[in-house]
């Protein structure tokens, strides 16, 4: 073991296995710092009238021409935008950073609305793996059953499948709320760091398995617990909040909340209490 | 990454040769080095159908070494002269390709192990499938080059699996192809998405009780696996849970036999799969995609979860 005595208190640090880097980088500066709120600009936004409405049908597109229409659409105002036969494509309605309500009329493959921050969608049919992966802020409606990797390292914002999900839902999700109105399957909350995942019916094997933080609420059977998942106590304002989400999500609003289980991380993790940069946004 | 396709109409028949080939396509993008079909037709039921190879398709990446087509012949003459031997009779001969023959046979005997070791002691000639409603066909390339290369949008029937591939772990031929025949029982084939960890323990024990592997194809273990248990008095299903403790790694997979398709996630459900299940059809994949091929209208689909096996019935 390195002698601590002797070192200085930055090697000292390191020798114990933390740092002591502070976050002063461009893009803090540029996107947190206050005295710049007035010149902030995201790159790739348009302001966008909801009462502005269209339709677009994607049968005979490709995910990228299809994408690309719903940017050309953005840019010209319009802030709702329906999409017909979406038939199973995967990637489509990604990277889209501005409000805007979207509606799939159809299903969606892997990876749909993918990166997002901000839009309301609501998808009439299922959605393939890894949808809403890294969702910043915004709200998801999926109306039938989603695939593995549900809100994989969501970040904010709320996603909501009213049928039943696949492995991993939630897997290294830093934020934001993922509701479930069935079952979901194996691994679900596996890593996440913060934020809340709701399930109201049952839940595969390994809940919560090495997560680091955040809450896991679950109305059915556990299949099993994962490594430093534990129980705890669900309490008023647990009960309070769920009520107000599922309230919010559509979903289970007469559902008894005060039976439902609470999961959480077990181990209090080092250096794990900085803020996520959406957070000091949030902040500001 | 490979792309696995399953379809069973229950009560009817249909073209499933041109609809799996519809799902296959739609598949592509998880790889196109070889596409295979597992076509369970409809027949007389009286004769048994031997797809066999007596070569390999050494063009378009293959990595096989060419041969000489007169090679083909010679290998040929004397399957003719073993089935010949062993009291098979020969009804119809096909001969789609230079390596690549159809036969149906009249043979009495049940138990198929000994006459597929006969057949394959020859070098260079592997039994495809063998069975009495069953047809493995597989080759290079994607699922409408081998389609159209076989004719195999004609082909009417109740069920089928088929594979797209992208070769990771063996090599580009029709040996390492999918789907596998469920060596040495009639009628049984898999096709298979994932990677198997212990295939070797696996493949040892089974190699000593009698079983034969053809390639180094992790993918066909799963045939021969399930057809060792099926063998030792298992039902389909029973040998499809036992897998599932008996098989490590990720997987998903679909096995057929000549009135049943059954599907298997390992337990860490880290292979997709798409289902959709009505009362006359139920259609799989990799992908929504693939089902959405021969069901274009607006579907209620769902991901089997972890550890599930499900077994339908035509």
């Amino acid at each position: 073991m390195a002698n601590l005595k002797n070192v200085t208190k930055k090697t000292k640090a390191q020798a114990m296995g933390m740092h002591t880097e502070v976050l002063t980088g461009r893009t803090q500066q540029k996107f947190f710092n206050p005295d710049e709120a007035e010149n902030f600009y995201y790159f790739g936004t348009y302001d966008v009238d909801f009462n502005k409405r269209t339709d677009l049908d994607v049968k005979d597109m490709s995910a990228a021409e299809a994408n690309k229409e719903i940017d050309h659409l953005m840019s010209q105002g319009f802030g709702s935008i329906v999409i017909k036969n979406p038939q199973g494509k995967h990637s489509l309605g990604v990277g889209i950073l501005n409000k805007l309500n979207l509606i799939f009329e159809g299903s969606l493959g892997y990876f749909g609305i993918g990166s997002c921050d901000g839009p309301i969608v609501r998808i009439n049919g299922r959605v393939g793996w890894s949808c809403a992966e890294n969702l910043m802020a915004g709200k998801v409606v999926i109306e039938k059953n989603a695939g593995s990797c549900f809100g994989a390292a969501i970040r904010g914002g709320d996603l909501i499948c009213k049928g039943s999900v696949g492995a991993r839902t939630g897997i290294d999700m830093k934020g934001g709320t993922i509701i479930i109105g069935g079952d979901a399957g194996a691994f679900t909350g596996f890593m996440m760091q913060r934020g809340r995942i709701i399930i109201l019916g049952n839940v595969g094997i390994n809940l919560g398995d090495s997560m680091y933080d955040g809450t896991i609420f679950v109305g059915g059977e556990i299949g099993s617990y994962g490594s430093d998942a534990v129980d705890a106590e669900l309490t008023k304002s647990d009960q309070d909040w769920l009520k107000r989400k599922l309230k919010v999500a559509e979903i289970g609003e007469n559902f008894d909340v005060s039976k439902m289980k609470k999961i959480v991380a077990g181990k209090k993790l080092w250096n794990y209490d900085n803020l996520e940069p959406t957070e000091k946004k949030g902040a500001i | 990454m490979c792309g696995i396709a399953g379809l069973i109409h229950r009560g009817k028949s249909s073209k499933v040769g041109y609809e799996l080939q519809g799902m296959l396509q739609a598949l592509k993008h998880r790889g196109e080095d070889s596409t295979g079909y597992a076509l369970y037709g409809d027949t007389d039921g009286k004769n048994f159908i031997m797809r066999f190879k007596v070569g390999e398709n050494v063009g378009e990446g293959s990595s096989s070494v060419a041969e000489d087509v007169s090679v083909y012949d010679e290998r040929k003459k004397i399957v003719d002269s073993y089935l010949s031997d062993m009291g098979a009779k020969i009804v119809k001969e096909e001969r789609i390709l230079p390596y690549s023959l159809r036969y149906e046979i009249q043979y009495e005997k049940k138990d198929l192990l000994e006459f597929s070791q006969k057949i394959e002691s020859i070098p260079g000639v592997e039994i495809l499938s063998m069975g009495k409603s069953l047809e493995v066909i597989k080759d290079l390339g994607n699922a409408k080059i081998v389609c159209d290369r076989y004719n195999l949008d004609k082909v009417v029937g109740t069920h089928a699996i088929g594979h797209a591939r992208m070769a990771t772990e063996s090599g580009v031929d029709i040996k390492s192809a999918h789907p596998f025949w469920g060596y040495p029982f009639s009628d049984v084939s898999v096709v298979h998405n994932g990677q198997l960890t212990n295939y070797w323990n696996n493949r040892r024990a089974l190699e000593n009780k009698g079983m034969r592997f053809m390639s180094e194809c992790d993918s066909e273990l799963i045939a021969v696996y399930l057809a060792e248990k099926m063998r030792d008095g298992a039902s389909l299903e029973e040998g499809m849970k036992e897998s599932l403790s008996g098989l490590d790694g990720v997987f998903t997979y679909f096995v057929a036999t000549k009135d049943s398709l059954g599907m298997a996630k390992d337990t860490m459900a880290a292979k997709p799969l798409v289902l959709y299940e009505s009362d006359d059809l139920v259609a799989m994949g990799s992908e929504e995609i693939a089902i959405r091929s021969i069901l274009p209208q607006e579907i209620d689909t769902y991901d089997p979860f972890d550890g599930e096996v499900k077994v339908w019935q035509i």
